[in-house]
Protein backbone atom coordinates (compact mmCIF):
# COMPACT_ATOMS: atom_id res chain seq x y z
CA UNK A 1 0.00 0.00 0.00
CA UNK A 2 3.15 2.47 0.68
CA UNK A 3 4.12 1.73 -2.87
CA UNK A 4 2.81 4.63 -4.41
CA UNK A 5 5.79 7.66 -3.73
CA UNK A 6 2.64 9.95 -3.48
CA UNK A 7 1.23 8.33 -0.65
CA UNK A 8 4.14 8.44 1.48
CA UNK A 9 5.04 12.24 0.78
CA UNK A 10 1.45 12.68 2.00
CA UNK A 11 1.96 10.50 4.43
CA UNK A 12 5.20 12.56 5.87
CA UNK A 13 3.50 15.75 5.07
CA UNK A 14 0.79 14.78 7.41
CA UNK A 15 3.43 13.28 10.41
CA UNK A 16 5.41 16.97 10.20
CA UNK A 17 1.62 18.71 10.49
CA UNK A 18 1.02 16.53 13.25
CA UNK A 19 3.92 17.67 15.68
CA UNK A 20 4.62 20.79 14.09
CA UNK A 21 0.84 22.39 14.92
CA UNK A 22 1.43 22.34 18.58
CA UNK A 23 5.41 22.97 18.68
CA UNK A 24 4.83 26.16 15.95
CA UNK A 25 2.04 27.33 18.60
CA UNK A 26 4.53 27.75 20.92
CA UNK A 27 6.95 28.84 19.08
CA UNK A 28 4.75 31.50 18.32
CA UNK A 29 3.24 32.39 21.73
CA UNK A 30 7.03 32.51 23.08
CA UNK A 31 9.16 34.26 19.80
CA UNK A 32 11.18 31.43 19.24
CA UNK A 33 11.43 32.09 15.42
CA UNK A 34 14.78 33.01 15.50
CA UNK A 35 15.65 30.36 17.64
CA UNK A 36 13.84 28.23 15.19
CA UNK A 37 16.04 29.45 12.22
CA UNK A 38 19.41 29.34 13.98
CA UNK A 39 18.13 25.15 14.96
CA UNK A 40 17.39 24.60 11.66
CA UNK A 41 19.91 25.70 9.95
CA UNK A 42 22.51 24.06 12.05
CA UNK A 43 20.90 21.29 10.47
CA UNK A 44 22.64 21.56 6.79
CA UNK A 45 25.89 21.58 9.07
CA UNK A 46 24.65 18.23 10.55
CA UNK A 47 24.06 16.61 6.81
CA UNK A 48 27.74 17.68 6.11
CA UNK A 49 29.05 15.77 9.18
CA UNK A 50 26.49 13.10 8.21
CA UNK A 51 27.88 12.86 5.16
CA UNK A 52 31.92 12.87 5.83
CA UNK A 53 31.65 10.77 8.78
CA UNK A 54 29.18 8.23 6.90
CA UNK A 55 26.42 8.29 9.60
CA UNK A 56 22.86 8.41 8.91
CA UNK A 57 21.55 11.92 7.90
CA UNK A 58 19.07 11.58 10.48
CA UNK A 59 20.70 11.34 13.83
CA UNK A 60 23.37 13.68 12.42
CA UNK A 61 21.11 16.79 11.94
CA UNK A 62 19.36 15.53 15.17
CA UNK A 63 22.84 15.86 16.91
CA UNK A 64 23.74 19.14 15.51
CA UNK A 65 20.34 20.58 15.82
CA UNK A 66 19.97 20.13 19.63
CA UNK A 67 23.72 21.25 20.32
CA UNK A 68 22.58 24.58 18.20
CA UNK A 69 19.53 24.45 20.56
CA UNK A 70 21.22 23.67 23.59
CA UNK A 71 23.92 26.66 22.69
CA UNK A 72 21.44 29.12 21.86
CA UNK A 73 19.42 28.36 25.31
CA UNK A 74 22.64 28.76 27.05
CA UNK A 75 23.40 32.27 25.95
CA UNK A 76 19.90 33.38 25.82
CA UNK A 77 20.09 32.10 29.76
CA UNK A 78 22.96 34.65 30.30
CA UNK A 79 21.44 37.67 29.16
CA UNK A 80 22.81 38.35 26.04
CA UNK A 81 21.57 40.66 23.58
CA UNK A 82 19.47 37.44 22.19
CA UNK A 83 18.23 38.73 18.88
CA UNK A 84 21.56 39.52 17.96
CA UNK A 85 23.35 36.31 19.04
CA UNK A 86 20.19 34.42 17.58
CA UNK A 87 20.69 36.29 14.02
CA UNK A 88 24.68 35.29 14.26
CA UNK A 89 24.16 31.99 14.99
CA UNK A 90 21.51 31.44 13.02
CA UNK A 91 23.29 32.49 9.35
CA UNK A 92 26.34 31.57 10.51
CA UNK A 93 25.48 27.92 10.86
CA UNK A 94 23.83 28.20 7.59
CA UNK A 95 27.08 28.89 6.02
CA UNK A 96 28.96 26.95 8.29
CA UNK A 97 26.76 24.15 6.91
CA UNK A 98 27.03 25.42 2.83
CA UNK A 99 31.15 25.43 3.20
CA UNK A 100 31.50 22.14 5.14
CA UNK A 101 29.24 20.31 2.18
CA UNK A 102 31.61 21.58 -0.42
CA UNK A 103 34.71 20.04 1.45
CA UNK A 104 33.06 16.58 0.90
CA UNK A 105 35.20 15.48 -2.20
CA UNK A 106 33.76 12.17 -3.64
CA UNK A 107 30.11 12.49 -2.69
CA UNK A 108 27.86 13.91 -5.24
CA UNK A 109 25.42 16.11 -2.36
CA UNK A 110 22.28 17.32 -4.05
CA UNK A 111 21.99 20.49 -1.78
CA UNK A 112 18.44 21.02 -2.92
CA UNK A 113 17.39 18.28 -1.44
CA UNK A 114 18.23 19.57 2.22
CA UNK A 115 17.48 23.33 1.87
CA UNK A 116 14.42 22.75 0.24
CA UNK A 117 13.17 19.39 1.07
CA UNK A 118 12.64 15.84 -1.33
CA UNK A 119 9.12 15.02 0.08
CA UNK A 120 8.54 13.07 -2.94
CA UNK A 121 11.71 10.45 -2.87
CA UNK A 122 10.66 9.30 0.77
CA UNK A 123 11.08 5.54 1.52
CA UNK A 124 9.67 3.57 3.95
CA UNK A 125 12.55 3.30 6.26
CA UNK A 126 12.21 6.94 6.30
CA UNK A 127 8.42 7.35 6.26
CA UNK A 128 8.84 5.72 9.02
CA UNK A 129 11.16 7.55 11.40
CA UNK A 130 9.61 10.68 10.09
CA UNK A 131 6.51 9.42 12.05
CA UNK A 132 8.05 7.64 14.92
CA UNK A 133 9.85 11.65 15.62
CA UNK A 134 6.70 12.73 15.14
CA UNK A 135 4.90 11.13 17.80
CA UNK A 136 7.88 11.32 20.05
CA UNK A 137 7.47 15.49 19.74
CA UNK A 138 2.99 15.34 20.44
CA UNK A 139 4.30 12.72 23.27
CA UNK A 140 6.67 15.00 24.63
CA UNK A 141 4.45 17.67 24.70
CA UNK A 142 1.44 15.98 25.63
CA UNK A 143 3.28 15.14 29.11
CA UNK A 144 4.48 18.40 29.93
CA UNK A 145 1.76 20.50 28.10
CA UNK A 146 0.17 21.93 31.46
CA UNK A 147 3.78 23.07 32.50
CA UNK A 148 5.07 24.38 29.33
CA UNK A 149 1.56 26.30 28.99
CA UNK A 150 2.46 27.99 33.00
CA UNK A 151 6.00 28.93 31.96
CA UNK A 152 5.07 30.40 28.95
CA UNK A 153 2.76 32.94 30.24
CA UNK A 154 4.86 33.53 33.37
CA UNK A 155 8.01 32.12 35.08
CA UNK A 156 7.38 33.40 38.05
CA UNK A 157 4.17 32.22 38.84
CA UNK A 158 5.55 28.53 37.58
CA UNK A 159 8.09 29.15 40.28
CA UNK A 160 5.84 29.75 42.57
CA UNK A 161 3.56 26.53 41.49
CA UNK A 162 6.84 24.58 42.00
CA UNK A 163 7.74 24.32 38.38
CA UNK A 164 11.52 24.74 37.20
CA UNK A 165 11.08 27.04 34.31
CA UNK A 166 14.81 25.61 32.74
CA UNK A 167 13.55 22.07 32.42
CA UNK A 168 10.22 23.12 30.68
CA UNK A 169 12.38 25.47 28.30
CA UNK A 170 15.03 22.23 27.73
CA UNK A 171 11.80 19.88 26.51
CA UNK A 172 10.83 22.74 24.16
CA UNK A 173 14.48 22.41 22.85
CA UNK A 174 14.84 19.05 22.76
CA UNK A 175 10.80 18.80 20.54
CA UNK A 176 12.49 21.15 18.18
CA UNK A 177 15.50 19.77 17.48
CA UNK A 178 13.30 16.40 16.63
CA UNK A 179 10.85 18.65 14.57
CA UNK A 180 14.01 20.03 12.43
CA UNK A 181 15.59 16.48 12.30
CA UNK A 182 12.06 15.15 11.13
CA UNK A 183 11.43 17.89 8.55
CA UNK A 184 14.69 18.11 7.30
CA UNK A 185 13.47 15.80 4.04
CA UNK A 186 10.04 17.12 4.00
CA UNK A 187 10.03 21.27 3.60
CA UNK A 188 14.32 21.69 3.65
CA UNK A 189 16.38 23.61 6.53
CA UNK A 190 15.52 27.01 4.84
CA UNK A 191 11.73 26.51 5.27
CA UNK A 192 11.15 24.30 8.31
CA UNK A 193 10.37 27.75 10.53
CA UNK A 194 8.02 28.12 8.24
CA UNK A 195 6.16 25.15 8.83
CA UNK A 196 6.50 25.82 12.08
CA UNK A 197 4.79 29.37 12.54
CA UNK A 198 2.54 29.86 8.99
CA UNK A 199 -0.20 27.16 10.62
CA UNK A 200 0.08 28.77 14.10
CA UNK A 201 -0.32 32.10 13.19
CA UNK A 202 -3.51 31.17 10.64
CA UNK A 203 -4.97 29.07 13.55
CA UNK A 204 -5.11 31.92 15.59
CA UNK A 205 -8.03 33.76 14.92
CA UNK A 206 -9.62 30.41 15.01
CA UNK A 207 -9.02 29.57 18.57
CA UNK A 208 -10.51 30.43 22.16
CA UNK A 209 -8.08 28.04 23.88
CA UNK A 210 -4.13 26.88 24.11
CA UNK A 211 -5.33 23.65 23.03
CA UNK A 212 -7.72 24.85 20.46
CA UNK A 213 -4.49 26.74 18.65
CA UNK A 214 -1.93 23.53 18.64
CA UNK A 215 -4.87 21.54 16.96
CA UNK A 216 -6.07 24.20 14.41
CA UNK A 217 -2.69 24.39 13.52
CA UNK A 218 -2.18 20.91 13.23
CA UNK A 219 -5.43 20.59 10.57
CA UNK A 220 -4.02 23.64 8.99
CA UNK A 221 -0.68 22.16 8.55
CA UNK A 222 -1.83 19.05 7.27
CA UNK A 223 -4.32 20.91 4.78
CA UNK A 224 -1.24 22.72 3.63
CA UNK A 225 0.72 19.56 3.38
CA UNK A 226 -1.88 18.07 0.82
CA UNK A 227 -2.47 21.11 -1.06
CA UNK A 228 1.05 22.19 -1.61
CA UNK A 229 1.81 18.46 -2.75
CA UNK A 230 -1.50 18.48 -5.15
CA UNK A 231 -0.63 21.96 -6.33
CA UNK A 232 3.57 20.49 -6.36
CA UNK A 233 1.69 17.81 -8.87
CA UNK A 234 -0.76 20.06 -11.03
CA UNK A 235 2.01 22.62 -11.80
CA UNK A 236 4.96 20.68 -11.66
CA UNK A 237 6.65 23.29 -8.66
CA UNK A 238 8.65 21.77 -6.01
CA UNK A 239 7.26 20.29 -3.14
CA UNK A 240 8.20 22.14 -0.30
CA UNK A 241 7.85 25.21 -1.38
CA UNK A 242 4.42 24.45 -2.90
CA UNK A 243 3.51 23.33 1.01
CA UNK A 244 4.57 25.95 2.55
CA UNK A 245 2.82 28.79 -0.59
CA UNK A 246 -0.33 26.78 0.57
CA UNK A 247 0.03 27.25 4.50
CA UNK A 248 0.78 31.31 3.80
CA UNK A 249 -2.47 31.10 1.52
CA UNK A 250 -4.08 29.27 3.98
CA UNK A 251 -2.83 32.26 6.61
CA UNK A 252 -4.15 34.76 4.23
CA UNK A 253 -7.55 33.35 4.37
CA UNK A 254 -7.54 33.30 7.99
CA UNK A 255 -6.82 36.93 8.14
CA UNK A 256 -10.46 37.30 6.45
CA UNK A 257 -12.53 35.06 9.16
CA UNK A 258 -13.93 37.36 13.04
CA UNK A 259 -11.27 36.58 15.55
CA UNK A 260 -13.25 34.13 18.11
CA UNK A 261 -10.87 34.61 20.90
CA UNK B 1 12.04 31.86 63.64
CA UNK B 2 12.00 28.25 63.78
CA UNK B 3 8.00 27.93 63.02
CA UNK B 4 8.27 30.72 60.90
CA UNK B 5 6.54 29.45 57.15
CA UNK B 6 9.30 31.01 55.37
CA UNK B 7 12.42 33.15 56.39
CA UNK B 8 15.64 34.34 54.83
CA UNK B 9 18.56 34.46 56.83
CA UNK B 10 21.85 36.95 56.19
CA UNK B 11 20.06 36.90 52.62
CA UNK B 12 22.08 39.00 49.93
CA UNK B 13 21.47 39.44 45.91
CA UNK B 14 22.89 41.03 43.67
CA UNK B 15 22.27 41.17 40.02
CA UNK B 16 25.82 41.09 38.26
CA UNK B 17 27.72 43.68 40.00
CA UNK B 18 24.60 45.26 41.41
CA UNK B 19 23.71 44.78 44.92
CA UNK B 20 20.49 44.77 45.27
CA UNK B 21 19.82 43.48 48.88
CA UNK B 22 22.16 42.69 51.82
CA UNK B 23 21.94 41.35 55.48
CA UNK B 24 18.36 41.01 55.48
CA UNK B 25 16.46 38.75 58.00
CA UNK B 26 13.25 38.54 57.28
CA UNK B 27 10.68 36.17 58.26
CA UNK B 28 6.62 35.51 58.14
CA UNK B 29 5.16 33.69 60.86
CA UNK B 30 1.55 31.18 60.22
CA UNK B 31 -1.64 33.18 60.05
CA UNK B 32 0.64 36.49 60.13
CA UNK B 33 -0.02 39.90 57.68
CA UNK B 34 3.17 41.36 56.50
CA UNK B 35 3.24 44.63 54.48
CA UNK B 36 6.79 45.10 52.65
CA UNK B 37 7.24 48.76 51.75
CA UNK B 38 10.18 50.91 50.27
CA UNK B 39 11.20 53.18 48.30
CA UNK B 40 11.09 52.28 44.23
CA UNK B 41 14.81 50.14 43.49
CA UNK B 42 14.68 49.33 47.19
CA UNK B 43 14.58 45.44 46.82
CA UNK B 44 11.15 44.62 47.96
CA UNK B 45 10.19 42.44 44.09
CA UNK B 46 14.07 41.17 44.29
CA UNK B 47 13.37 39.82 48.45
CA UNK B 48 9.99 38.39 47.17
CA UNK B 49 11.66 36.76 43.89
CA UNK B 50 14.37 35.41 46.42
CA UNK B 51 11.68 34.05 48.85
CA UNK B 52 9.71 31.58 45.96
CA UNK B 53 13.02 30.77 44.56
CA UNK B 54 13.03 32.59 41.07
CA UNK B 55 16.46 34.72 41.70
CA UNK B 56 19.48 32.98 43.89
CA UNK B 57 21.05 34.57 46.72
CA UNK B 58 24.47 35.46 46.41
CA UNK B 59 24.86 34.71 49.86
CA UNK B 60 22.62 33.48 53.20
CA UNK B 61 19.67 31.26 53.24
CA UNK B 62 15.95 31.27 52.29
CA UNK B 63 14.43 28.13 54.26
CA UNK B 64 10.84 27.41 53.68
CA UNK B 65 8.84 25.05 55.62
CA UNK B 66 8.52 21.48 54.06
CA UNK B 67 5.69 21.33 51.92
CA UNK B 68 4.90 24.94 51.87
CA UNK B 69 2.22 25.89 49.19
CA UNK B 70 2.79 29.55 47.92
CA UNK B 71 0.16 31.35 46.23
CA UNK B 72 1.80 34.49 44.24
CA UNK B 73 0.05 37.33 42.91
CA UNK B 74 2.64 39.15 40.72
CA UNK B 75 2.93 42.83 40.09
CA UNK B 76 2.40 42.58 36.61
CA UNK B 77 1.29 39.90 34.44
CA UNK B 78 1.41 40.48 30.62
CA UNK B 79 -0.98 37.68 28.65
CA UNK B 80 0.60 38.02 25.50
CA UNK B 81 -2.55 38.23 22.46
CA UNK B 82 -1.21 35.87 20.25
CA UNK B 83 -1.96 33.26 23.05
CA UNK B 84 -5.86 32.79 23.53
CA UNK B 85 -6.25 32.06 27.15
CA UNK B 86 -9.76 31.84 29.12
CA UNK B 87 -9.98 32.69 32.48
CA UNK B 88 -11.15 29.12 33.29
CA UNK B 89 -8.44 27.91 31.90
CA UNK B 90 -5.46 30.39 32.98
CA UNK B 91 -6.90 29.12 36.49
CA UNK B 92 -5.95 25.75 35.93
CA UNK B 93 -2.81 26.21 35.20
CA UNK B 94 -0.43 24.22 35.76
CA UNK B 95 -3.34 22.34 38.32
CA UNK B 96 -6.60 21.23 36.66
CA UNK B 97 -9.88 22.83 38.88
CA UNK B 98 -13.26 21.51 38.53
CA UNK B 99 -15.78 23.93 36.98
CA UNK B 100 -17.68 24.44 39.71
CA UNK B 101 -14.56 25.30 42.29
CA UNK B 102 -13.63 27.69 39.41
CA UNK B 103 -17.10 29.45 39.44
CA UNK B 104 -17.44 29.81 43.67
CA UNK B 105 -13.63 31.32 43.59
CA UNK B 106 -14.35 33.98 41.11
CA UNK B 107 -17.67 34.54 43.07
CA UNK B 108 -15.49 34.62 45.78
CA UNK B 109 -12.88 37.38 44.89
CA UNK B 110 -15.73 39.34 42.90
CA UNK B 111 -15.59 38.99 39.49
CA UNK B 112 -18.65 36.14 39.07
CA UNK B 113 -19.15 34.57 35.85
CA UNK B 114 -15.85 35.54 33.96
CA UNK B 115 -14.68 32.14 32.93
CA UNK B 116 -15.35 32.63 29.33
CA UNK B 117 -13.85 35.32 29.29
CA UNK B 118 -10.41 35.89 26.81
CA UNK B 119 -7.52 37.11 29.63
CA UNK B 120 -6.50 39.86 27.62
CA UNK B 121 -10.11 41.20 27.63
CA UNK B 122 -10.27 42.34 31.28
CA UNK B 123 -9.78 45.19 33.11
CA UNK B 124 -7.31 46.51 35.34
CA UNK B 125 -9.36 45.13 38.10
CA UNK B 126 -10.78 42.09 36.93
CA UNK B 127 -7.34 41.20 36.12
CA UNK B 128 -5.90 41.42 39.61
CA UNK B 129 -8.68 39.85 40.88
CA UNK B 130 -8.48 36.60 38.87
CA UNK B 131 -4.91 36.93 39.59
CA UNK B 132 -5.85 36.38 43.49
CA UNK B 133 -8.45 34.12 42.36
CA UNK B 134 -5.61 31.43 40.92
CA UNK B 135 -3.07 31.92 43.84
CA UNK B 136 -6.16 30.97 46.08
CA UNK B 137 -7.15 28.03 44.43
CA UNK B 138 -3.76 26.62 45.25
CA UNK B 139 -5.18 26.44 48.95
CA UNK B 140 -1.75 28.21 49.93
CA UNK B 141 -0.24 28.27 53.67
CA UNK B 142 1.16 32.09 52.32
CA UNK B 143 -0.44 34.39 49.97
CA UNK B 144 2.38 36.69 48.81
CA UNK B 145 0.88 39.86 46.73
CA UNK B 146 3.22 42.30 44.89
CA UNK B 147 1.95 45.53 44.98
CA UNK B 148 -1.26 43.59 43.81
CA UNK B 149 -3.18 46.80 44.10
CA UNK B 150 -1.51 49.02 41.64
CA UNK B 151 -3.73 50.39 39.11
CA UNK B 152 -6.75 50.39 41.47
CA UNK B 153 -8.39 53.45 42.83
CA UNK B 154 -8.79 54.00 46.23
CA UNK B 155 -12.38 52.48 46.60
CA UNK B 156 -10.65 49.43 44.89
CA UNK B 157 -7.89 49.01 46.89
CA UNK B 158 -9.97 49.45 50.21
CA UNK B 159 -12.16 46.56 48.88
CA UNK B 160 -8.80 44.71 48.35
CA UNK B 161 -7.70 44.83 51.50
CA UNK B 162 -11.45 44.11 52.82
CA UNK B 163 -10.78 40.86 50.88
CA UNK B 164 -7.79 40.35 52.12
CA UNK B 165 -8.39 39.86 55.44
CA UNK B 166 -11.44 38.45 54.77
CA UNK B 167 -8.91 35.19 53.14
CA UNK B 168 -7.04 35.52 56.04
CA UNK B 169 -9.83 35.15 59.02
CA UNK B 170 -11.30 31.89 56.33
CA UNK B 171 -8.66 30.18 55.36
CA UNK B 172 -5.80 31.24 58.22
CA UNK B 173 -3.43 31.66 55.51
CA UNK B 174 -0.49 33.56 55.85
CA UNK B 175 -0.20 36.93 54.08
CA UNK B 176 2.81 38.77 52.75
CA UNK B 177 2.17 42.22 50.88
CA UNK B 178 4.34 44.43 48.67
CA UNK B 179 3.13 48.26 48.62
CA UNK B 180 4.71 50.97 46.61
CA UNK B 181 2.99 53.18 49.38
CA UNK B 182 5.63 54.23 52.33
CA UNK B 183 3.31 55.26 54.56
CA UNK B 184 -0.65 54.12 54.14
CA UNK B 185 -0.68 50.64 54.55
CA UNK B 186 -3.21 47.58 55.46
CA UNK B 187 -4.53 48.21 58.37
CA UNK B 188 -5.07 44.34 59.07
CA UNK B 189 -1.54 44.06 59.07
CA UNK B 190 0.39 42.59 62.15
CA UNK B 191 3.69 43.67 60.68
CA UNK B 192 4.98 46.64 58.43
CA UNK B 193 8.44 46.63 57.39
CA UNK B 194 10.01 48.76 55.70
CA UNK B 195 13.20 47.84 53.06
CA UNK B 196 15.81 49.57 51.46
CA UNK B 197 18.49 47.53 50.64
CA UNK B 198 18.36 46.13 54.05
CA UNK B 199 15.33 46.34 56.60
CA UNK B 200 15.20 49.73 57.78
CA UNK B 201 12.57 49.21 60.21
CA UNK B 202 9.97 47.61 61.54
CA UNK B 203 6.51 47.60 63.58
CA UNK B 204 2.77 47.95 63.72
CA UNK B 205 0.93 50.22 61.77
CA UNK B 206 -1.25 53.34 63.22
CA UNK B 207 -4.87 52.92 62.67
CA UNK B 208 -6.77 55.62 61.95
CA UNK B 209 -9.45 57.10 64.11
CA UNK B 210 -11.63 59.48 62.89
CA UNK B 211 -9.66 62.49 62.04
CA UNK B 212 -11.34 64.44 59.51
CA UNK B 213 -8.43 65.23 57.92
CA UNK B 214 -7.53 61.72 57.23
CA UNK B 215 -11.14 61.09 56.22
CA UNK B 216 -10.32 63.20 53.62
CA UNK B 217 -6.87 62.13 52.53
CA UNK B 218 -8.38 58.34 52.49
CA UNK B 219 -11.66 59.30 51.01
CA UNK B 220 -15.04 57.61 51.88
CA UNK B 221 -15.72 54.40 51.99
CA UNK B 222 -12.47 52.80 52.67
CA UNK B 223 -13.97 51.13 55.58
CA UNK B 224 -10.92 51.21 58.02
CA UNK B 225 -8.90 49.27 55.79
CA UNK B 226 -6.28 51.33 55.68
CA UNK B 227 -4.10 52.59 57.91
CA UNK B 228 -0.59 54.41 58.18
CA UNK B 229 2.80 53.53 58.88
CA UNK B 230 4.91 55.56 61.19
CA UNK B 231 9.14 54.42 60.34
CA UNK B 232 10.91 54.75 63.35
CA UNK B 233 14.60 53.95 62.67
CA UNK B 234 16.84 52.48 65.23
CA UNK B 235 19.66 53.71 63.06
CA UNK B 236 20.17 56.63 60.95
CA UNK B 237 22.12 57.14 57.66
CA UNK B 238 21.28 58.33 54.35
CA UNK B 239 19.67 55.14 52.75
CA UNK B 240 16.62 55.70 55.12
CA UNK B 241 16.15 59.51 54.18
CA UNK B 242 12.38 58.38 52.75
CA UNK B 243 10.76 58.53 55.97
CA UNK B 244 10.69 62.21 56.39
CA UNK B 245 6.81 62.77 56.32
CA UNK B 246 7.53 60.97 59.53
CA UNK B 247 6.86 64.01 61.74
CA UNK B 248 4.04 65.29 59.95
CA UNK B 249 2.24 61.40 60.71
CA UNK B 250 3.41 61.77 63.99
CA UNK B 251 1.62 64.69 64.97
CA UNK B 252 -1.67 63.34 63.73
CA UNK B 253 -0.54 59.56 64.93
Amino acid sequence: MLDDFLLRAALAGLAVAVAAGPLGAFVVWRRMAYFGEATAHAAVLGVALALGFEISIFAGTLATALAMALAVLHLSGRGMAVDTALGVLAHGALAFGLVAVSFLHGVRVDLTAYLFGDILAVNRGELAVIWAGALAVVALLLWRWNALLTVTVSDDLATAAGLDPARERLVLTLALALVVAVALQVVGALLIVALLIVPAAAARPLARSPEGMALAASGIGALAAMGGLWGSMQFDTPAGPSIVVAATVLFGFSLLLPRQG
Amino acid sequence: MTDALIAAEGLAVSYGATPALHNVDFSVAPGEIVTLIGPNGSGKSTLVRALLGVVQPSAGRVTRRPGLRVGYVPQKLAVDARMPLTVARFLSLPVPQRGDEIAAMLARVGVAGLERRQMTGLSGGQFQRVLLARALLADPHLLILDEATQGLDQPGTAAFYELIAEVRRDTGAAILMVSHDLHVVMSASDRVVCLNGHVCCQGQPHVVTAAPEYRALFGLGTHGTMALYRHKHDHAHDACDHAAPEKEAADVG
